[in-house]
């Protein structure tokens, strides 16, 4: 059963009641909301996802709470607990969702050093996947909400999770956020697809939540390997260049990016390594996204 | 239900665990900063592969942390060495960071938040020179807060190094000054340990870790921690064991410490909660085999509480008064009543800030 599959009334009531239980690729949630809110967003956000029953083992039973005492009405606040600890300050109650998703990012980064987490974005086609690592502000995730819009799938948008064994990739397909002005060129580019409100004055600019394309979620088990590694950066009026980069340069754009790279020790230092070797790797420069797409389309067809 | 007690006394009984009763026990675990442990004890039973996936995930990311952590205890314990030894102070480790520098079984799976040395309290100034030169600095700006420390407590205000953000408490005994018990810190130092492949690096020796767990834990340990601790206790009373007659000496020199109480503590909770195998000549030596009086008794009922993990699923109604039970005892067992009235009523007119959360981080929380 999926979640599109609830009533939005039998969505709300769980919710707010023993929580909406879903996988999100490898990750079991138990997501739950004393803020009623996000209800209607949150179910298009995750419509295609698969619930699971209540015997089944969840990883992160997490929630949004209102703010204690006058904090509930005056400049109200969010709280987001993960199994009865509050990890963060609050923030303004109508950043819940975005709250939300960070506290989602923050579970999988905290308790996952069973794997390589990287700060990237990734999308793939078949079972071969483009890596996207970069800092804010490089349009990452721009071009990966592109991407996905144009027949990529959706594996994650800010956490790429790399298998310690078989160094394969493994997918989230959990909503992008797009960020400031990335919101209306990715309604405009994709008019179809699903985003939430825009979140003003978070510590991120203008938030928006995309949904992630069904295709993107039904197939977000598909054992998946890394084939190509790019480096994005937006930079107005230039043309779509990709310049390959040397395995060293990639290994330290790998590493750096990698939020449990210290923790691994040599297993970090292997996962990063072997990644790198199976890659084709680029530094990508660019700044319409119809070009943008159409290099990667090519990058997909040369090794087919 | 307390899976993780459970799991922890007979780890074969985790076989018959559905999936959501290893969602729960995962989940007090955590709260019980235990998940690399209980990953290790389930390993050595031969375990590893019954382990469902997605809790093995979870086990395997707390002993992954632990190892990493055990790293840099190493590696500060030879920056810190390197610090004092100018100054011919002895580097002498406590509590998990000694269990880690001495590869006792105790540091298996141990997450740290900080790291303990001893300092004879002659070379205190000297040893807090030392280690302002090198990085270390005071985190406690509060100026009471600061006269409280040095004049009251066994440690200085906790220390924390400007580069590497490792925390470091500077002991110059085991217990306060002012505390009821006061065992001598120079008879802890004089039997110290030189590590043999860490020249340089003393731990405290096996018996008086165990003196020192024990009357942390009964005196002042943090309520989120006295699990951990318990298990501590049991690693390193396993470990004693190995030579049998080490459990008298283990004894007489409780005795000599003044640590018969908080000893008779530990093992009587390690017996009882944890299936510590004792000598059961020693078990009777210190009581354990008795309900004993009306105080152990109701010692007895708060402690069988707070040696839980502190998570909804364990708590009773009885859970939130142990809590403050045992913090009024911690603080009536450290500091005699004029002076523990003095400190509380200063902090009832000038109460701490309280703890600011971290912000979401940006790179964390991207």
């Amino acid at each position: 059963m999926k979640v599109s599959e609830l009533s939005s009334a039998e969505f709300s009531e769980r919710l707010a009641g023993d929580g909406i239980r879903l996988a999100a690729g490898p990750f079991n949630c138990r997501l739950q909301s004393g803020v009623p809110e996000i209800a209607g967003e949150l179910s298009r956000l995750y419509a295609h996802h698969p619930l699971i029953d209540d015997t089944q083992f969840v990883d992160f039973h997490v929630g949004i709470q209102p703010g204690h005492g006058v904090r509930r009405w005056l400049r109200p606040q969010a709280r987001f607990i993960v199994d009865s600890i509050e990890p963060f300050t609050p923030l303004p109650r109508d950043q819940s969702l975005p709250m939300l998703e960070w506290g989602l990012n923050w579970c999988i980064t905290a308790y996952s050093q069973h794997i390589l987490v990287i700060h990237a974005a990734s999308v793939a086609r078949g079972n071969r996947a483009a890596i996207l690592p970069a800092p804010p502000g490089s349009g990452k995730s721009t071009l990966c909400a592109a991407l996905v819009n144009r027949g990529w799938r959706l594996l994650s948008d800010e956490l790429t999770l790399i298998r310690l064994d078989t160094g394969e990739l493994m997918g989230l397909a959990r909503p992008v956020s797009l960020k400031n002005a990335s919101i209306d060129i990715i309604r405009n580019y994709a008019p179809d697809a699903f985003l939430t409100q825009p979140v003003l004055d978070t510590t991120k600019g203008t938030v928006a939540l995309m949904a992630p394309t069904q295709a993107s979620v039904e197939a977000v088990d598909t054992p998946t390997r890394a084939a190509w590694m790019v480096l994005p950066r937006y930079q107005a009026g230039s043309d779509a260049r990709l310049t390959p980069m040397g395995n060293g340069a990639a290994f330290m754009q790998l590493a750096d990016n990698a939020m449990n790279y210290h923790i691994l020790g040599a297993r970090g230092f292997e996962a990063v390594g072997r990644t790198v070797d199976q890659c084709r790797n680029f530094s990508f420069e660019y700044s319409r996204l119809d070009d943008a797409i159409a290099v990667f389309e090519q990058l997909a067809g040369d090794e087919t | 239900m307390n899976h993780l007690l459970a799991a922890l006394r007979d780890p074969q009984s985790v076989l018959q665990l559905s999936p959501s009763q290893w969602d729960l026990l995962i989940r007090q675990t955590r709260h019980a900063n235990l998940l690399g442990r209980l990953y290790e004890r389930l390993c050595a039973a031969g375990l590893e592969a019954d382990i469902p996936q997605r809790p093995r995930n979870h086990l395997q990311s707390g002993a992954i942390m632990a190892t990493q952590q055990q790293y840099s205890i190493r590696r500060e314990a030879r920056l810190l060495r390197d610090a004092l030894a100018p100054y011919e102070i002895p580097l002498i480790l406590l509590k998990g960071a000694a269990y880690v520098a001495g590869k006792l079984p105790a540091a298996q799976g141990r997450l740290f938040a900080d790291i303990d040395i001893l300092v004879p309290h002659e070379r205190l100034d000297a040893a807090e020179s030392a280690l302002m030169l090198t990085g270390w600095q005071s985190s406690v700006t509060d100026a009471y807060d600061q006269r409280y420390y040095r004049r009251w407590m066994h440690e200085l205000p906790a220390m924390r190094h400007i580069f590497r953000g490792t925390t470091l408490d500077v002991h110059h005994t085991i217990l306060p000054p002012t505390a009821r018990l006061k065992p001598d810190a120079r008879l802890l130092i004089e039997a110290s340990v030189e590590i043999p492949d860490l020249p340089g690096v003393r731990t405290l020796a096996l018996e008086d870790l165990i003196l020192h767990s024990a009357s942390h834990l009964f005196h002042e340990g943090e309520p989120d921690n006295l699990l951990r601790d318990l298990t501590d206790l049991d690693l390193l009373l396993q470990h004693l064991g190995r030579d049998d007659t080490a459990w008298d000496a283990l004894l007489a020199r409780a005795g000599r410490l003044q640590l018969s109480g908080p000893l008779g503590l530990a093992l009587r909770y390690t017996e009882s909660l944890l299936n510590t195998p004792i000598p059961a000549r020693i078990g009777k030596q210190v009581g354990n085999d008795t309900t004993g009086s009306a105080g152990q008794r109701l010692l007895d009922l708060l402690y069988s509480r707070m040696l839980r993990p502190q998570h909804p699923s364990t708590a009773d109604r009885l859970t939130p008064l142990a809590r403050k039970a045992l913090y009024i005892r911690a603080h009536w067992l450290r500091m005699p009543p004029l002076l523990l009235a003095y400190h509380l009523a200063h902090k009832a007119i000038f109460p701490p800030k309280l703890e600011e959360l971290p912000p979401m981080d940006e790179k964390k929380a991207a």
